[in-house]
């Protein structure tokens, strides 16, 4: 099936079987492979992107369903310069091995989009569908939160 | 994970949808939000020929207040009735569940009418629906019925649906006086399926009775369980610890849980007792205007 | 008390003890990390395994022939065909041999049967589909102690395999530790089982081989935390010539031990791509790497203390029946079956022990690596933790005054152990008065006194462990034969700026950083001047890898010396650029100054460009070295945790409501990422505690085999940890640290379970081993057998 998805802005188009998913998609298709692959049940958040400026798993969606639709991945979080939250993970040491950090940037920016100053437990929250297992979180909190304070300084 | 090939079709209207439905019959299965559907072709356990995908419905994607019921559209994601001021005035069951469906990704994309009909006896959803005496509106190119929640819910993974209908929404009944409710659900970890859960609802009389209640179990039987018998000795009554601790008893006996790696049946019975007494004492502060 | 090490270097410079940013993150951030899945190359076939669905079973058949006939199906490989390459077996790192593809009979449920090779990873997940295999079930043998006590043989491929047994092993003094028993005024004994448990890092395990049909040269794309080691071990298994084989490493998503071993998949990739002359790719799913690779712990250990009447312990005997799975294959050091369990006698001060261990086959999963552990010591500090709070407990003494009473003091460094280990360094009265000091411990105390006994329990649980890590000392540790040394080369171009190459491999520890303030520290070149490589065995000095917290005290060892080797050679060539005699020359971070002159100095940047354009006649030109670091002595980190947790007596949840962790790692080389690897430890103490394990059903089922079943703490359940720190440098590492990937997995299980326990202890639970599940709580304090 032919498909158009903007990815990053631009728009890309592709002949795809129905059963591909679009995490596949953005990895071998569009070879972006920012976006990663943590598990079979849906339930580590290492291939979040976000659908219309949504979180989703971008391993639970066919790439087809993504027809007509906007898909952001951690490639497109830089705009020139690293984007907030890209700063703040690296000052904060929000992240280790770096596997998970995709996901959970792309869901701290949707959540700051909302709230530029959560609290600990709102971003503890936000974040409970990705899993780390580095980190012991304590330092994804601070990077989420100190990217919002830095936004909300802009 | 891969899952295995099948046809997809994308309808563009609901008469499309269930044109081609009703066409593929028994081979034809919905795809809403994917989150059931999708991890089970993944693992190879569901191996569906066609699927039918109604995310381009936009029109179903309401949650509204309507006369006399709130009404939750096919496409309302699980994300759209939380913290929802409809559903904190028309369904404090519901508004009191939604944040535990899940966890917040999965709630983004799968929808409260998907999991509805999806009937796993660990869904909270149906729980909730049994306890505030939910409706469900199931459509076909042949027209509308309005199917009672007891009803649409067979068994362990069965509906009601008849080949060719879908759930196009979900009505859940104003309350008729001061109503409070609660789902209490322990879960391991966010993301879980409960061990055990406990939809409760309270509606008050102006006399500070029960006028209805409801009480429903998640994970304890092959379906979701409605404890009629717990809620029968609840209305007309008026509420206290004594009564509460009466029905919770009887909901505990109601339920039979199996043994398994989340504790024996004996626990499980134990936390639906003591979640069913919290659960209506929590719906009975709401009812009267105290803190939930 | 001591606390962090005072910088020497400027922050620009960013030597030792400065918090500098880390260098890999760039990449990461923007999505641009190189893990093993992002790697694509011309050609590349996709592979998939089938696996046995039942847990013990002959084979009687295998037909593959439909899988075969798919379109994009390249090829089946069975076990049948693996025997016409020799190699269908290969060794594992315990000195056994394990199945690559079954041939004669599946051992565990999971084990690999057969392989498609496809074009499209899709098509070779259908394709596992087409392959049949005929099994005859044999009795399933799911405990140690139903191996034990069966006819049934499990490894009855091995000639004069007359029981299950998989090893056994002692340590200490049998004689010695009777006497103190016997003369014992009060006896403490604690049975538990430390469950079996999965590292399951974020990303799975995988490959991409690539066999040059032409050339023959193999190169591996590999997710490996040790790729020297599995070059070799590559060559031994295939027989093929090391230096044709490169064994890459790049980024690795989390490895915490289960990228230690090697497993049939990469075995059968490579052999395919051997056969095929095209690239093959398997990437394993998260099911797969749960009921397949490295599990970690499941031992059933009995301890005992012996207590004098002053309530000091005077001995300590532990008995340990581990399940091995159908394989021996811990990645340990071969002289130590049981791994360094040895170090049980913890932080306390008494002359008796006595270790031993019997390992079972089983019809599980082979593993036991070390789970973010330094082999063992996990499970070795988590006995003598609980059966020092039990000890406490039975006497009604506070169980911190206990340990107290016990500690070795600071003064007995080094200090040496009834087991044959000799601590480099300690301060373990230090660590506790911080601790106690940081929660408000007697306030905690207060509280539970005060609690209402129908409301939420207060429990109140301590951990003052000692770990033994750095592994190690070539007389005593090796890996299948190969020493346990580290190395490190390092290079310092004409501008001064430097590339140094490890024999260790991050997985996300930031080595790219750390190693490079290592040498700044050294020699005063800024940390971000130096690159670090890592990973590529054709490009880089020969190592042992990165598991139980190694690298810091082996690798960063190896790094300051061949820093100071460099910084040698640079004071010859100073002195010449000075025309000054070497002695009289003195260095202070980044330059050799003339004494009593110091306007009158060059710096290492100087120094640098002189050797490759004006060295003295007769030196060697250029500024190199490598240094292979044979440590003299393992390194002995150490710490006190103490958690806090409220139990909600009518469905048995708990919760920490207050932690701190003081730990002791020496010297602290980068602040930040030593908290940064505390709170990722605290975290997956937690979760063994809380919830992580993995079952099995009477038929040897797995249970627990993906992210729904095996539960992996999120950021709610997760809690909040307050940090301390003393310093205790190790006076044998050239820069005094000691490690601390590990401190936290080590140390924080028992403060934990000790919580629960206290808090139950007026309601006479003695124990509830881990995971401390709700219904396991509600059954201790109901009196009910909550199994499982
Ligand atoms: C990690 C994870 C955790 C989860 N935890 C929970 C939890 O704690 N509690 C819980 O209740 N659920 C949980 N779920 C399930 C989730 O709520 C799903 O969203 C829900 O069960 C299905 O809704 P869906 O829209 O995603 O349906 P889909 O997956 O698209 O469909 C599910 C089934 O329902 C059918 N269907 C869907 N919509 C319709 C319709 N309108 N008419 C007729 N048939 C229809 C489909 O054909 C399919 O058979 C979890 C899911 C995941 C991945
Ligand atoms: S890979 Fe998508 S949730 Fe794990
Ligand atoms: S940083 Fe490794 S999984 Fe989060």
């Amino acid at each position: 099936m032919k498909v158009t998805v903007t990815i990053n802005g631009t728009a890309q188009s592709a002949d795809i079987e129905s059963r591909k998913l679009l995490v596949d998609f953005i990895r071998t298709e569009l070879g972006m492979t920012g976006t990663h692959i943590g598990c079979d049940t849906t339930s580590c958040g290492a291939c979040t992107v976000l659908l219309d400026g949504t979180p989703i798993k971008s391993c639970t969606m066919f790439a087809v369903s993504a027809d007509g639709h906007e898909v952001q991945t951690v490639e497109g979080l830089k705009n020139g310069e690293l984007h907030p939250l890209q700063v703040s993970f690296k000052e904060n040491h929000g992240l280790q091995c770096g596997f998970c950090t995709p996901g959970m940037m792309l869901v701290g920016k949707a959540l700051l989009e909302k709230n530029t100053s959560p609290t600990d437990d709102e971003v503890r929250w936000a974040i409970s569908g990705n899993l780390c297992r580095c980190t012991g979180y304590t330092n994804i909190v601070k990077s989420i939160q100190a990217a919002g304070a830095a936004i909300e300084g802009n | 994970m891969y899952p295995p090939a099948f046809e997809y079709w994308s309808p563009k209207s609901l008469d499309e949808a269930l044109s081609k439905l009703q066409e593929l019959g028994h081979d034809g299965r919905v795809l809403a939000g994917g989150q059931s559907l999708i991890p089970m072709m993944k693992l190879r356990l569901a191996a569906p020929a066609n699927l039918v995908d109604i995310n381009n419905l936009t029109d179903l994607a309401y949650v509204r207040a309507d006369n006399g019921h709130l009404a939750i559209g096919a496409l309302a994601r699980h994300a759209d009735v939380v913290d929802n001021d409809h559903v904190k005035t028309i369904s404090p069951t519901m508004a009191s569940a939604a944040p535990w469906v899940a966890d917040p990704l999965v709630r983004n994309r799968g929808t409260v009418a998907g999991s509805i009909a999806h009937c796993d006896p660990e869904g909270d959803w149906n729980s909730v629906m049994l306890a505030v005496g939910a409706s469900v509106v199931a459509t076909s190119t042949s027209g509308q019925r309005v199917i009672p929640i007891g009803d649409f819910v067979v068994d362990f993974f069965t509906n009601s649906l008849a080949e060719g209908e879908m759930v196009t929404e979900i009505q859940i009944p104003r309350p008729t006086g001061s109503a409070g409710g609660a789902y209490l659900k322990l879960e391991r970890k966010i993301g879980d399926y409960a061990t055990a859960a406990v939809a409760t609802f309270l509606d008050l009389a102006t006399d500070g009775t029960v006028s209805n209640a409801g009480i429903a179990l998640t994970a304890v039987a092959s379906k979701n369980l409605k404890v009629t018998e717990a809620e029968q000795m609840l209305i007309g009554q008026t509420p206290s610890p004594e009564l509460f601790a009466e029905a919770a008893a009887v909901a505990a006996a109601a339920c039979d849980p199996e043994s398994d790696v989340r504790g024996p049946a004996e626990y499980k019975r134990a936390v639906i007792n003591a979640y069913t007494k919290r659960g209506l004492a929590k719906a009975l502060a709401q009812a009267q205007g105290g803190a939930s | 008390m001591t606390t962090t090490h005072d910088p020497i270097t400027t922050f620009e410079v960013g030597g030792v003890g400065h918090s500098v940013l880390r260098k890999e993150d760039d990449r990461f951030v923007q999505g641009a990390g190189n893990y093993v899945d992002d790697i694509v190359l011309k050609g590349m076939l996709h592979m998939a395994i089938l696996r046995s669905p039942v847990a013990h079973a002959r084979i009687l058949g295998i037909d593959a022939s439909e899988a075969e006939a798919m379109e994009g199906v390249v090829a089946v490989v069975t076990g049948a065909m693996l025997e016409g390459y020799n190699l269908a077996w290969m060794p594992t790192l315990s000195g056994d041999t394990q199945a690559v593809l079954a041939t004669d009979k599946v051992r565990y449920q999971g084990q690999e049967v057969a392989a498609v090779i496809a074009t499209d990873p899709y098509i070779a997940k259908d394709a596992l589909a087409g392959i049949f295999v005929d099994y005859e079930e044999l009795e399933a043998i799911t405990t140690p102690q139903q191996s034990l006590a069966t006819e049934t043989l499990i490894r009855d491929e091995k000639e004069g395999q007359t029981d299950n047994v998989a090893y056994t092993w002692e340590a200490g003094d049998a004689a010695i530790t009777d006497a103190a028993f016997a003369a014992a005024h009060r006896v403490v004994s604690l049975e538990s089982h430390y469950p079996r448990s999965h590292p399951s890092p974020l990303e799975t395990c995988g490959c991409v081989s690539d066999v040059n049909p032409i050339t023959g040269q193999v190169t591996i794309y590999l997710t490996s935390q040790a790729p020297h080691a599995h070059r070799t071990l590559f060559a031994l298994v295939a027989g093929l010539p090391e230096e044709k084989i490169r064994i890459i490493s790049p980024d690795i998503g989390g490895g915490f031990g289960n990228k230690v071993p090697i497993y049939p998949g990469y075995v059968v990739a490579t052999a395919a791509s051997l056969v095929l002359g095209k690239p093959v790719k398997w990437v394993e799913s998260r099911s797969e790497n749960i009921i397949s690779t490295g599990f970690g712990r499941d031992y059933h250990m009995t301890g005992s203390l012996a207590l004098d009447e002053d309530n000091r312990i005077t001995g300590m005997r532990a008995a340990i029946l581990s399940d091995q799975g159908a394989f021996f294959a811990d990645a340990q050091p071969s002289k130590f079956k049981a791994g360094l369990f040895h170090i049980c006698t913890g932080s306390y001060d008494f002359g008796a022990a006595h270790v031993t261990a019997k390992g079972a086959f089983t019809n599980k999963a082979p593993g036991g690596v070390a789970y973010r552990c330094s082999f063992r010591v996990t499970e070795a500090s988590y006995l003598i933790e609980r059966l020092a709070d039990k000890a406490a407990h039975e006497i009604g003494m506070d169980p911190t005054e206990f340990r107290e009473l016990n500690f070795i003091k600071k003064e007995q460094f080094p200090y040496h152990s009834p087991t044959g280990f000799v601590y480099d360094s300690g301060d373990y009265h230090g660590a506790m008065t911080l601790a106690k000091e940081m929660i408000d411990y007697d306030g905690w105390r207060e509280k539970q006194r005060n609690q209402d006994p129908d409301g939420k329990l207060i429990g109140i649980g301590i951990a003052s462990f000692t770990e033994v890590v750095g592994a190690g000392p070539s007389k005593d540790y090796d890996i299948v034969g190969l020493k346990m040394f580290d190395s490190a080369e390092l290079r310092i171009h004409p501008t001064g700026k430097a590339i140094l190459k490890l024999g260790v491999k991050s997985q996300g520890q930031g080595h790219e950083t750390t190693f490079a303030q290592i040498v700044a520290e050294e020699l005063g070149i800024p940390a971000n001047d130096i690159k670090v490589i890592e990973g590529d065995t054709d490009n880089t000095p020969y190592g042992l890898g990165t598991y139980a917290s190694r690298s810091t005290p082996v690798g960063g060892a190896a790094t300051s010396m061949v820093a100071r080797k460099l910084r040698e050679k640079a004071r010859k060539l100073a002195a010449h650029l000075l025309e000054a005699s070497e002695d009289d020359l003195e260095w202070e971070v980044g330059k050799f100054s003339v004494k009593g002159s110091p306007e009158s100095f060059v710096t290492i940047q100087d120094i640098a460009f002189a050797a490759y354009t004006n060295h003295p006649e007769g030196m060697e030109a250029g500024l190199e070295g490598v240094h292979y670091y044979d440590p003299p002595n393992m390194t002995y980190p150490f710490g006190t945790y103490i958690v806090v947790v409220e139990i909600d007596q009518d469905d048995g949840t708990w919760e920490v409501v207050d932690m701190v962790a003081v730990d002791d790692c020496g010297v602290r080389i980068n602040p930040m990422i030593v908290e940064g690897q505390i709170t990722g430890g605290l975290t997956e103490g937690f979760a063994k505690a809380n919830m992580q394990w993995i079952s099995f059903d009477d038929n040897g089922n797995c249970i627990g085999s993906n992210f729904m079943d095996y539960l992996v703490p999120t950021a709610w359940e997760t809690p909040k940890f307050k940090l301390g720190e003393t310093v205790t440098p190790s006076p044998h590492h050239p820069i005094g640290a000691k490690g601390v990937g590990e401190s936290a997995t080590v140390g924080s299980p028992a403060a934990y379970v000790n919580a629960v326990v206290d808090a139950l202890w007026s309601r006479g639970v003695t124990n509830i081993d881990m995971p401390v599940l709700p219904h396991r709580v509600w059954g201790a304090l109901n009196g009910v057998d909550a199994k499982p």
